[in-house]
């Protein structure tokens, strides 16, 4: 075995991978969040529209799409070979167990939280991003050129209660996972110091309400303002 | 104070094993836990019956050598070895839970006993220092700051007990395991052998059949000796530059 494959295949190693995909997809989050605020411009959607035509046309973005990908993938299988390895390490479970309170609920169900949010990504999906790349979408035309309507897709889908109400108990789910997932991710990068893990988990607490609070205003908003 | 006690009773290796209930009563709230289990073993002794097997050694919270998971806590309720937790941290009536610790890397071996020996091997495959230091040197030869002196030595309090394994979710011993390397990895003498150590370390580990960490902190919080996560997150350092900068390919 080279000394690549050895380290990553060490438990390290592998807690190495949980972590970059983890952060990369934290940025990802920013993009998405920050694009996504178009929504809530007054007009028509026609700034979103254009936003989403420049997502899905734009190279640059292209191979930001696929480091996504990848970076969801990985983070997935990686957690199923972290969390059957350390099903492993205890084959008989404690009759009783009293976690401390210093260790969080969130961080002994990151497996949980992250199954909920992968469930959501399929049916996400599934309702903009295939519609968006291979759906037969509706067109609308502005000053700019014809685009792929994807604000009616958008406005039409967040009609329906069960929808919102699986887009709102997602994110928060997500914050849950974020809340964990983005301090340990600097842990297992061995950054770990008074000096800045304070300031670390300020900004990963902060980001795990703000992020997920702003996507999900989004469905609420449409629901109960455009129709 | 009259107790029931549901204990882990497990003949051998390879017995399945199972929980026995136990009544104890005339129980003194300044007996330490260990000399509770000393009572009913004394009353089993009596009657005949097989004493309840547990590991013990100095009675004074230094050797480590004592586990038990008591009511879903690594050394009970108290952040501190089972030998040093009273029955004052009990109540008169109480059932009290005692499992052995719970790990493929620590087999249990009889009733509350575990086999820690995977700990040995981790240590023997790096946890040492192999430079010849000669005679006794004078004590201030060697200069280390005293901060660096002092965070060697809180990691050096490690008494190797397992409650770490036992605490986590994932049955991770990386508590352990970063409590030794950064002992040595923090002081002059520990720098020749830094790389490997670290390597063989961690490649030990693993072996053993012990969880990965998901920084739950549980392992910290049990610790009877409060080993920090500042520990783990140097173990890791250590081991990602150790692996891309070492001689081993």
């Amino acid at each position: 075995m080279s000394w690549v494959t050895k380290t990553f295949n060490s438990s390290l190693g592998r807690k190495l991978i949980m972590a970059l995909t983890g952060l990369f997809l934290v940025i990802f989050l920013i993009g998405h969040v920050t694009g996504n605020l178009l929504l809530f411009k007054d007009d028509g959607g026609q700034a979103f529209n254009e936003y989403a035509d420049f997502m899905t046309t734009n190279q640059f973005v292209q191979i930001l799409s696929i480091t996504t990908y990848l970076s969801v993938i990985l983070h997935v299988i990686y957690s199923i070979v972290l969390t059957s390895m350390n099903k492993k390490a205890r084959p008989i479970e404690y009759n009783q167990v009293n976690p401390p309170k210093e260790s969080s609920w969130s961080s002994r169900n990151m497996g949980i939280l992250g199954t909920f949010i992968l469930i959501f990504l399929v049916v996400h999906l599934q309702g903009f991003w295939y519609q968006m790349h291979w759906g037969d979408m509706p067109k609308v035309t502005y000053d700019s050129g014809t685009y792929k309507d994807l604000f009616k897709i958008v406005v039409f889908a967040f009609q329906q209660e069960w929808l919102v109400a699986l887009y709102v108990i997602s994110m928060i789910l997500l914050g849950f996972h974020l809340f964990h997932g983005f301090e340990s991710a600097f842990q297992t990068f061995g950054a770990n110091h008074k000096k800045y893990t304070p300031a670390i988990q300020f900004v990963g607490r902060a980001f795990a309400i703000v992020v997920p609070a702003l996507f999900a205003s989004m469905p609420l908003y449409i629901y109960f303002t455009l129709n | 104070m009259n107790l029931t006690l549901k204990i882990w009773r497990q003949k051998n290796h390879k017995d399945k094993g199972g929980f026995v209930d136990y009544k104890v009563s005339g129980i003194s709230k300044d007996m330490s836990f260990l000399e509770m289990l000393d009572v009913l073993n004394e009353q089993l002794s009596e009657k005949g019956e097989d004493p309840v097997h547990f590991d013990h050694d100095c009675r004074e919270g230094i050797c480590g050598m004592c586990s038990l998971y008591i009511n879903g806590h690594p050394h009970g309720p108290q952040q501190t070895t089972t030998c040093q937790l009273h029955m004052r941290s009990f109540a008169d009536g109480d059932t009290v839970t005692i499992e052995p610790w719970r790990a493929a890397g620590f087999p249990v071996m009889k009733d509350l006993i575990t086999d820690r020996s995977a700990f040995d091997r981790i240590q023997q495959a790096g946890g040492y220092v192999s430079v010849n230091t000669g005679g006794v040197p004078d004590a201030n030869e060697i200069p280390i700051p005293k901060l660096i002196a002092d965070e060697a030595f809180d990691a050096a309090t490690c008494i190797g007990c397992g409650a770490c394994v036992a605490a986590c979710k994932n049955a991770s011993a990386m508590l352990f395991v970063s409590a030794k390397i950064s002992q040595l990895a923090l002081l002059p003498q520990g720098q020749v052998e830094r790389k490997e150590r670290a390597e063989k370390m961690v490649a030990q580990m693993d072996a053993e059949g012990f969880g990965a960490c998901t920084n739950t902190g549980a392992c910290s919080a049990e610790c009877p000796k409060g080993i920090s996560l500042t520990n783990i997150a140097r173990m890791n350092r250590e081991y990602f530059s150790a692996v891309a900068s070492s001689e081993n390919t």
